[in-house]
């Protein structure tokens, strides 16, 4: 794929002389086209990341910039903040990706298994309606839901003689029931991922299961899921990737507290970097974040790559 | 077809009941915040802050809509949303179809090691640029306009990725009788690939005008001042107390930021599922 000049198709490129010229004018019309992409690439994606890099050395703030070695990193280290909103940021990708993947597992299957495109049309759109919503909104109406007074949560425990739970104000309580918000919100993504692979594997393998008189169960266990081992992976990784990077809901519901309660590493950057202009001691945290969602997404790949190719 | 419930032979089919019971409760749960999104926004606060709340909206009017529009310059917002979200969504189009084309059909050194690493670049999470980026967006003095929104959000690899996929799957011939009548690439892209191509344009629009509709974290960092917000950057504040703190009053913002991302899924829901599919069973 990545043969160094490649000149077309070997059976369509005509006498020696010819093809250069061809491979010339080919080439160039590759990076035309890829011109603006890569151009924005640059300014706003390649660039940044190697200037977080060394910004991450500096004290950069509004007015010095100076060069600080490993400093920001030290403080890190020291900063018992910082470890509490990896840890807030672990568990709360732990349990989303968790449940994100086994339930979309779950939904698509009992999709597939109603037999219906209709009814299959319809628990799509029906699970993918909140998921296309704009994600301060949602969160929006779960801080009704979990306020101490007015709030759904509390009513239903109030008919049971139970609560008032507070939901958002208790430092203990509160990433839980901002975990939980997260997980009852459907992972349409993943269900329909799920189910366009469902829907690929060869109905021969199921007949011939058959054969061997294996029941649903088994065939579950030994035919659908080794062969959804790809798409685990893909969507593991995706959900990992975007639930690092939580923030819109937690702005809403908690702004990150009781105290620190609820920060995650990204408002933590966003508070250090942005609020408080502290440019150089974000960076560094962002580096960290960024080596961490790699080694994690490398660990998944290892972990489940057996027949995984790109 | 594979079916993880089977349908046996005599009697009532219990498993299928069963699924279908089990996933009408999840569509409950999950829709019920959308259902009181719009209950809420179209109720008197009376009505819904109180236990146990009107679950039913018995006192339905517009009220909150039309205090919102009095307490919040939520018109502005709308159309600063408006303007950045068409402007993403028609750059992706473009772009991303372009970049698209190249990776599928045009040979050059290095094809192969720049799409990997585009591809590679999807690990790297937003924040890492977030920094840098608002430097940027500041030195060049345009923090508060919609320039500073729509700059960085000028292509998205994984709409490249899936015009890619979908290029490589359309037969070759046409192209090949243009090339032999000395058509240039340019003139093949716009004349054979992009008519061909138009379900998978179609859901890169899709996908950029939802995700650029509902961006949070980047407009809240560079647009600054009431009037420039976008809309989820304004409801958001309307939520913190900052326009207003009632509560009806917040929920209508809510759903007037909701609507056009809902109304915009039921129109392409198709076309939704269908992109999701090309991404999904990849190669």
């Amino acid at each position: 794929m990545s043969r160094p000049l490649a000149l077309g198709r070997p059976g369509l490129a005509p006498a020696w002389q010819g093809s250069w010229r061809r491979a010339l004018e080919r080439s160039f019309w590759g990076y035309l086209f890829l011109l603006p992409v890569l151009l924005g690439f640059a300014v706003f994606l390649f660039v940044p990341v190697l200037w977080s890099l060394w910004l991450s050395f500096t004290n950069t703030g509004l007015v010095d910039s100076e060069w600080a070695g490993l400093d920001n990193y030290q403080s890190l280290l020291h900063s018992s903040l910082f470890w509490q909103t990896l840890r807030t940021t672990a568990l709360y990708t732990g349990v989303v990706v968790a449940e994100a993947v086994l339930a979309s597992i779950v939904l698509a299957a009992l999709i597939q298994g109603i037999g219906s495109r209709r009814l299959a049309t319809f628990f799509r759109a029906a699970f993918f309606l909140p998921a296309v919503t704009t994600p301060v909104v949602i969160a929006l109406v779960w801080r009704w839901i979990f306020n101490t007074q007015w709030g759904l949560l509390n009513y239903l425990l109030g008919l049971l003689h139970l609560g008032p739970v507070k939901w958002l104000s208790d430092p203990s309580i509160a990433l839980w029931s901002v975990i939980l918000s997260t997980v009852l919100t459907i992972p349409a993504f993943g269900v329909v991922t799920f189910s366009a692979s469902i829907g690929s594997i060869p109905g021969e393998l199921y007949e011939a299961a058959d054969l061997d008189g294996a029941g649903p169960i088994s065939k579950w266990w030994r035919v659908t899921v080794p062969l959804l081992k790809p798409t685990i992976l893909f969507v593991g990784v995706i959900y990992t990737i975007s639930a690092f990077q939580v923030f819109d809901r937690i702005y809403i519901m908690t702004s990150g507290g009781p105290g620190f309660a609820t920060t995650p590493i990204v408002m933590l950057i966003y508070n250090t970097g942005i609020s408080n202009w502290h440019f150089g001691l974000a960076s560094a945290q962002a580096v960290v974040l960024f080596a961490i969602i790699a080694l994690v997404s490398l660990v998944q790949f290892r972990l489940l790559r057996s027949d995984f190719e790109y | 077809m594979p079916i993880a419930v089977r349908r046996p032979r005599h009697g009532p089919n219990w498993a299928r009941l069963a699924a279908l019971v089990a996933l009408f409760a999840v569509t409950v749960v999950a829709i019920f915040p959308l259902y009181w999104l719009f209950v809420s926004a179209i109720t008197p606060t009376e009505s819904t802050l109180k236990i146990p709340p009107d679950f039913i909206p018995v006192h339905a009017s517009l009220a909150n809509f039309q205090r919102l529009f009095v307490q919040a310059p939520v018109l502005n917002w709308l159309l600063n949303s408006v303007f950045i979200t068409l402007a993403i969504t028609a750059f992706h189009m473009l772009f991303d179809t372009m970049a698209g084309y190249a990776f599928a059909r045009l040979r050059f050194p290095g094809r192969g090691a720049i799409f990997a690493i585009f591809l590679s670049t999807i690990m790297i999470p937003s924040q890492v640029t977030l920094i840098p980026n608002f430097l940027l967006i500041s030195r060049i003095h345009l923090v508060n306009t919609p320039l500073a929104v729509i700059l960085p959000g000028f292509a998205d690899i994984v709409g490249i990725f899936l015009i890619k996929q979908f290029m490589q799957t359309l037969p070759r011939e046409l192209e090949e009788a243009a090339a032999v009548d000395g058509a240039t690439p340019w003139w093949i892209f716009w004349r054979v690939m992009v008519p061909l191509s138009t379900p998978a344009i179609a859901a890169v629009a899709i996908f950029g005008f939802v995700s650029s509709w509902n961006a949070f974290l980047w407009p809240l960092i560079v647009l600054q001042s009431g009037k420039g917000f976008t809309l989820p950057v304004g409801i958001a504040a309307v939520g913190r107390g900052e326009f207003t703190t009632d509560y009806g009053v917040q929920m209508a913002g809510g759903a007037l930021a909701a609507i056009p991302t809902i109304l915009f899924f039921l129109m392409f829901q198709r076309h939704f599922v269908a992109g999701l599919r090309v991404g999904a069973v990849k190669t």
